[in-house]
């Protein structure tokens, strides 16, 4: 055996993933990507005495199993690379080249990730990222950001253009980080570090920090009760259907329809409200915690939220009927900015917007945790991979996750009475932890010294992926439809940059 | 056309009639209120995330507080989050809430600028940039000029270019990556101008004081106007900060 398989949030010793030689390593892995229900949700490499310990996790989603498997090699050896096989693993390595300064032979695109602080060539900068460029007369660049028209996170865009029509689009980011992995180890307190998972997407808190409680319960050995977890279930479906209401406003601003900008802006209200009548805080800060459940959900809570969804829907299904049935929205939305199949499934696209594109992947489904174990979710599916699609998929998601917080509110959960003490995690361990936020699967891996305290702690949002899809998308597109393509993906900077 | 009336009859008017008054739903987290009970000084100070709360007296930073709420969990009779949301000033020193007292988050108006009242009190456009900010004060901002908030009514609006502003909100705690865009940023927004910084994470740093990925020497070069606690700030308190900075005009009061 070449590698061992855990499930989601399972704790294993350290010791006992397979190590093998970097070449079988690499045959393994990559081979395992052939199969198309396996992708790569974690690649990364720990310092371990002068050398680099490189450690990839690829889920399965029919046996819903995480195949853990690792390799040690020498900063200074030049290996060949999984990208050449598999472009999914492209963005892995770019960042084992930029932490560590580890060189491949046959990379494609081995480019900065986001410059981090500790990165190893500490003369390369920001300003001077290496962008793609053409020589022709007939082309012409355009460069977007890093700071944009709107109240947006920064990114910069370097389009390669013939007259209107995109060709190229290169995305350049980093402008975000902010060291976030290693203020998880330098930060002591749970609180500070369940602080810090609030904080790596702010508009994906609930996701975040589900994926670091559950990941920190698991290195504890803590068994969360019915109360947590329909908590964790609740929030993150009612994040999903706050951010899908609020993307849909958007994506009716960026084609200029007003009635629908208006409209489903302010059904978001209630809902990120709702969180605030909840928990304190309209985006759920504060709401999730390891072990301990600070705002029990009574059964006045549950007849709030139970109304506020009755007077949303039907106005939520008048103003998509109305929408998405007039010609001239439809127009800017079908067949605009297109993924296909074979390129989300190349990418390793997750998320929403791999399900709009065809690819079943979903972490609700294929490795369940906290109330999905028991939900028999079955994920929207869109096919044609457009900006209609990741409509479509986002609205029928709405309309999913209110019946599913229909069924949850039937059964409240009892007040834990008996509050069990949380513990501390286990020494030498791994756990990786995997959540379907509205965006898609979020990655959370964490390694424990001999003492039990935290020696690695890796994040994975599923911007990683995507910002690649965004890319593909736009080719061949009208350069005016790029914000429309940008917000039906609406892909985190701060996720990604760290 | 019917059905279009239709939705807008629905729709309603959605807008909050008095955003200086307006009551927020169930609970929230705004400006804390500190008792004179005896606690575990010690236990207390070392429980908060980003070391907002001092000793002797016990204060709250609010330009550090991350609104958690932990210490009022764990000593409910000590401290107690309010639902009042003016949480905004001018002054450093006044974000600082101490025990033994319950007075309201004030602007000091002998520290604003007299350009202020005369150029800004009816139109304010604002340029926002994002300086490792993790898009919820960002949420919050857009929030700000939705229907239910509706700060164009006031004449304050974000707009799409520094040259078009008269002044720069800054999100995030100020990462070195977005060190010299905000710099450039700033330097394009024509005289006068002010700055605001939104979010706890702007004001301190938050959570992220002191990590090496941050450069916050921007904020030593110029007179802040504004700080708008909050993690993420809410509209109301942005709303209400912005038009006591710019309807407060100094010479009058």
């Amino acid at each position: 055996m070449n590698h061992i398989a855990v499930k989601n949030n399972e704790r294993l010793s350290l010791t006992s993933i397979p190590r093998s030689d970097y070449e079988r390593f690499l045959e393994h892995n990559t081979a395992l990507l052939d199969d198309s229900a396996n992708h790569c949700v974690t690649y990364f490499g720990v310092p371990e005495d002068g050398k680099i310990k490189l450690i990839c996790g690829i889920a399965n989603d029919n046996e819903h199993n995480i195949y853990l498997s690792c390799a040690e090699i020498n900063r200074t050896e030049i290996l060949p690379s999984f990208s050449k096989h598999h472009l999914a693993f492209q963005v892995f390595e770019r960042e084992l080249h930029e932490n560590f300064g580890i060189n491949f032979s046959d990379h494609p695109w081995l480019k900065p990730v986001r410059f981090a602080f500790d990165r190893a060539d500490k003369d390369s900068c920001i300003e001077y990222y290496p962008f793609y460029q053409s020589d022709s007369v007939e082309l012409h660049e355009v460069g977007v950001g890093p700071i944009h028209a709107g109240i947006i996170e920064p990114g910069h865009f370097r389009f390669i253009c013939n007259g209107e029509q995109i060709l190229h689009l290169e995305i350049q980011l980093g402008f975000q980080h902010r060291g976030i992995e290693r203020l998880f180890l330098e930060k002591k307190t749970l609180l500070q570090r369940t602080t810090l998972a609030e904080s790596i997407a702010g508009d994906t808190v609930a996701g975040h920090t589900t994926a670091f409680v559950n990941l920190w319960e698991a290195l504890c050995g803590f068994q969360a009760d019915d109360e947590l977890r329909f908590t964790r279930t609740l929030a993150l479906e009612l994040e999903r259907i706050a951010v899908h209401t609020g993307d849909l406003s958007a994506i009716c601003t960026d084609i200029g329809y007003q009635l629908g900008n208006a409209v489903f802006g302010r059904l978001r209200t209630p809902i990120i409200n709702f969180f605030q009548q909840w928990c304190g805080n309209r985006l759920a800060k504060g709401l999730i915690r390891a072990g301990n459940n600070h705002f029990p959900f009574d059964k006045e809570l549950g007849i709030a939220l139970k109304n506020m969804l009755d007077q949303y829907k039907p106005d939520f299904n008048e103003i998509c009927q109305k929408t998405f049935r007039q010609p001239s929205v439809l127009s800017r939305l079908e067949k605009t900015g297109v993924v296909s199949w074979e390129q989300a499934g190349s990418i390793g696209a997750v998320g929403m917007a791999a399900r709009a594109s065809g690819s079943e992947r979903d972490i609700r489904k294929t490795h369940p945790h906290d109330k999905y174990i028991n939900l028999g979710h079955q994920p929207v599916i869109k096919h044609h991979g457009d900006v209609y699609s990741r409509v479509q998929v986002r609205k029928a998601e709405i309309i999913q996750s209110i019946g599913y917080i229909r069924d949850l509110l039937m059964h409240l959960p009892a007040e834990s009475r008996e509050k069990k003490e949380l513990g501390s995690p286990a020494a030498n361990s791994i756990v990786i932890s995997l959540t379907e936020g509205w965006r898609g699967e979020i990655c959370h891996c964490a390694i424990t010294d001999q003492q039990g305290a935290l020696r690695h702690y890796k994040i994975k949002d599923p911007s990683i992926h995507n910002w690649v899809a965004l890319a593909l998308a736009v080719r061949n597109n009208e350069i005016s439809d790029f914000p429309v393509c940008n917000k039906s993906f609406n892909l985190s900077y701060s996720g990604h940059d760290l | 056309m019917f059905n279009t009336l239709k939705i807008l009859f629905h729709h309603g008017r959605q807008s909050i009639p008095n955003v200086a008054t307006a009551e927020l739903p169930g609970i929230f987290r705004g400006r804390p209120v500190i008792t004179n009970e005896k606690i575990d000084t010690a236990a207390l100070v070392k429980l908060c995330p980003t070391g907002a709360i001092g000793s002797s007296p016990i204060s709250i930073d609010l330009g550090k507080c991350t609104f958690c709420g932990e210490c009022a969990f764990a000593f409910p009779n000590k401290i107690t989050f309010t639902k009042d949301y003016k949480l905004a000033t001018n002054s450093l020193e006044r974000l600082i809430v101490t025990e033994g007292t319950n007075q309201p988050v004030l602007l000091d108006a002998s520290l604003i600028r007299s350009e202020i009242s005369k150029y800004f009190s009816g139109s304010l456009k604002l340029r926002q940039v994002s300086a490792g900010g993790d898009n919820s004060c960002e949420m919050e901002l857009n929030a700000c000029g939705n229907v239910n908030f509706d700060m164009g009514r006031f004449g304050i609006e974000f707009v799409a270019s520094p040259r078009h502003a008269d002044g720069i909100v800054i999100t995030g705690p100020l990462s070195e990556n977005m060190a010299l865009p905000l710099q450039i940023c700033y330097d394009a927004i024509p005289e006068p101008k002010i700055i605001i910084l939104a979010g706890t994470d702007a004001i301190s740093g938050g959570i992220f004081s002191g990590s090496p990925a941050l450069n916050r020497h921007f904020l030593n070069q110029y007179k802040i106007d504004l700080y708008v606690p909050g993690n993420p700030i809410h509209p109301l308190t942005f709303i209400n900060g912005v038009l006591d900075l710019i309807r407060t005009n100094p010479r009058h009061t």
